[in-house]
């Protein structure tokens, strides 16, 4: 360090000749050194919008990407409801419809009753008997007081009322006939009005579905239509979607786990407790593998029942093999729920053998109570509906996968759109700081800077200009 | 073939894991020594046993052994298995394996010697043919040898990859009069099993038996 000393005996002198000199150094080198340091900047600043502009490119095709994937998931989805809408139709109209002429024949012939009672009912007045002329031309005869004159009167008399009480008992025997039929026409007038209402249901009814295919026609459009509100109502339903998804694949998860711990014990008795695949036991493979082999074939099952679409070429097998299918998968199903009540079974026997056991190797007297029964059944019970249970995982599954796409790139869009933000702000703090490092730079240099203005002030106006220009820039 | 590679990727890391022959069952040898002034501790002994029993799990192997005047033999194993995989056929061997304990210990007879290296060498050869992963010997004594006349056991013993545990070892009269002594007598096991290529390690407390695995 003393040799850089100028003077050796004097080093404050030293140092200052040393800084004189690195000044008029600095000085003399001071319009490239500003070049290179605003060469550097602007290198790095361009390098950096150049990467910000590349990742936001990225970013914006992933979006279009995004889009593309969720208004395509939206119409399969629409295009799928009103499918189910349509084909609900169709089963009203052949449930309902479809026996239109039958009913409309049923309706017929109970009008035809109904009028047939209805002019059988007509009140017809009874006509005037044709000797009733004769009967008044002998009464208007005047009385002479004959005997036999009144004896003809007296008996046309009472042949009169005879004939009217005949003639009021028929009236009343027809009256009678008459409610009668009146009173079977009132059923089928309820017939009628009940059939009536039940085609004006089904009428409502399809209205309703028409409207519903209506709003989702309009969807359909607004997507095929590639619009900006359907993209956010879509990418809202799949989150929501996710996250409800996600719960129940979590509470599926913890069935699993249930499962895995009533059937682990049990299967080192079929498998062997003592061999390892890898770092795991066997027997914990092998009811791993079990609790799996459940949830596929609850997968099958699901797809062949076109409940779920994760595997296109099953939904699109044909219905004989897509049955067979069913039932196959089905028994494997029924088959590994055996088998894993009986393994519930046998865990509830073991753990009883190992809890005595270790009761004997205390020391304590193995209680030798009235074991109960329930636990052993609840396990079996539990061994066995699990297995249907994790059928059904095929469901929140599809969900999840469908949504954690439209998910995934959305996040995906969401970080490149902060790394394309983060390399601009990199790129301007660059270019911000070569021009702090420049003033710095003549900062250090400031006397020979002031000197040169004193000096050359009136001789380089344009130098200094110049000057001016670099350091705003 | 393209789309074949992966398969065939995946398939070699399921055989990779299949083909592991690390062994990752245990083996226990117990060292209990009968000599006059320690026969009286075999109660505790008979307790370290049990809890051996309740803790190892099917594939292990245990065997018990006594120490007596030249315990370099096999006719000293009181009682040795190696545990069923099947959890119920297990259990029937570890009570079986406990009434032989209780016989033992009911009929066992002091011996005058205590030759605790002849029955270290013993639990290697043991431990050694079980093949086991991980390797232990619990030796129940004193750790005072006495030799018979004639008995040699002044020789570096091989006890790689094995842990060598000692348990319960009691102070004797003169080690209360000279702690040294005790002392001194513990730091040349630990030298001779540590050079031997083994582990050490002292439990006394019995209380804390589950350190011994």
């Amino acid at each position: 360090m003393s040799e850089l000393l100028i003077m050796k005996d004097y080093p404050v002198l030293s140092v200052l000749l040393w800084m004189i000199l690195a000044m008029v150094v600095m000085y003399l080198a001071r319009s490239q050194v500003h070049q290179a340091i605003r060469a550097v900047s602007r290198v790095l600043a361009n390098a950096m919008r150049l990467a910000a502009y590349a990742v936001h490119m990225g970013e914006q095709r992933l979006n279009r990407r995004n889009k593309e994937v969720l208004l395509a998931e939206g119409a399969k989805e629409v295009e799928r409801e009103v499918k189910r809408e349509f084909y609900r139709i169709e089963a009203v109209v052949q449930r309902d419809l479809q026996g239109y002429p039958t009913l409309h024949r049923n309706m017929s012939d109970l009008i035809t009753r109904i009028d047939e009672d209805y002019r059988q009912s007509t009140e017809t007045p009874p006509s005037p008997p044709a000797w009733l002329d004769a009967v008044e031309t002998v009464t208007k005869l005047p009385d002479s007081g004959d005997k036999m004159v009144a004896g003809i009167l007296s008996e046309v008399h009472k042949t009169i009322n005879r004939q009217h009480k005949h003639t009021m008992s028929e009236f009343r025997k027809q009256s009678s006939a008459r409610h009668r039929l009146l009173k079977k026409m009132a059923p089928f007038w309820r017939k009628l009005s009940q059939t009536v209402e039940d085609v004006g249901k089904t009428i409502t009814g399809l209205h309703e579905r028409a409207a519903l295919i209506d709003r989702r026609m309009a969807d359909y459009e607004a997507i095929l239509a590639n619009s900006d509100r359907m993209e956010r109502r879509l990418s809202s339903s799949s989150m929501t979607q996710l996250f409800i998804a996600g719960l129940v694949l979590l509470i599926a998860i913890g069935g699993a786990v249930i499962n895995f711990n009533l059937i682990a014990l049990p299967m080192s008795e079929m498998v062997g407790g003592g061999s390892y695949i890898g770092p795991l036991k066997t027997s914990n493979v092998a009811a791993m593998v079990i609790i799996l082999v459940e949830v596929v074939m609850g997968l099958f099952l699901m797809e062949s029942l076109r409940i779920t679409r994760l595997f296109p070429i099953i939904g699109m097998l044909d219905d004989k093999m897509r049955r067979r299918m069913i039932w196959i998968s089905f028994a494997i199903l029924l088959t590994l729920a055996s088998i894993e009540s009986a393994l519930a079974f046998m865990r509830d026997r073991i753990a009883t053998d190992i809890e005595a056991l270790r009761q004997t190797l205390a020391g304590v007297e193995a209680v030798q109570g009235r074991q109960s029964w329930i636990p052993m059944v609840g396990q079996m019970v539990l061994g066995f509906v699990l297995p249907f249970a994790l059928t059904f995982v095929a469901i929140p599954l599809e969900s999840f996968i469908h949504s954690a796409r439209t998910v995934l790139g959305v996040f995906v869009a969401g970080v490149l759109r902060v790394v394309a933000v983060i390399l601009r702000l990199i790129g301007n703090i660059a270019l911000y700081l070569g021009n702090v490092v420049i003033s710095f730079y003549d900062l250090l240099i400031f006397p020979l800077l002031w000197l040169d203005e004193k000096i050359f002030s009136g001789r380089r106006p344009k130098a200094k200009a110049t000057l001016m220009e670099e350091v705003k820039q | 073939m393209k789309k074949l590679i992966p398969v065939l990727w995946v398939l070699g890391v399921l055989l990779a894991g299949c083909v592991d022959t690390t062994s990752r069952s245990r083996a226990v040898y117990m060292l209990m020594d009968t000599s006059g002034t320690y026969a009286a501790e075999l109660e505790k002994a008979r307790a370290i046993v049990n809890y051996l029993l309740g803790t190892l799990q099917p594939g292990d192997s245990l065997a018990v052994a006594r120490i007596d005047t030249g315990s370099f033999s096999e006719k000293d194993i009181i009682n040795k298995v190696t545990f069923d995989g099947r959890p119920s056929r297990s259990n029937e061997q570890k009570r079986v394996f406990r009434q032989a304990i209780d016989d033992f210990i009911h009929s066992v007879k002091r011996s005058p010697y205590t030759d605790i290296t002849g029955g270290v060498l013993q639990a290697v050869e043991y431990l050694n043919e079980t093949g086991a992963g991980k390797k232990t010997v619990l030796i129940f004594s004193d750790m005072e040898e006495e030799l018979a006349k004639g008995f040699v056991r002044d020789f570096p013993i091989q006890i790689s990859g094995i842990r060598v545990v000692a348990l319960n070892v009691t102070k004797l009269r003169q080690d209360i009069i000279d702690p040294r002594k005790y002392m001194s007598r513990l730091e040349q096991w630990e030298k001779r099993v540590e050079t031997g290529g083994g582990t050490w390690q002292v439990i006394n407390d019995l209380e804390r038996l589950d350190r011994i695995l």
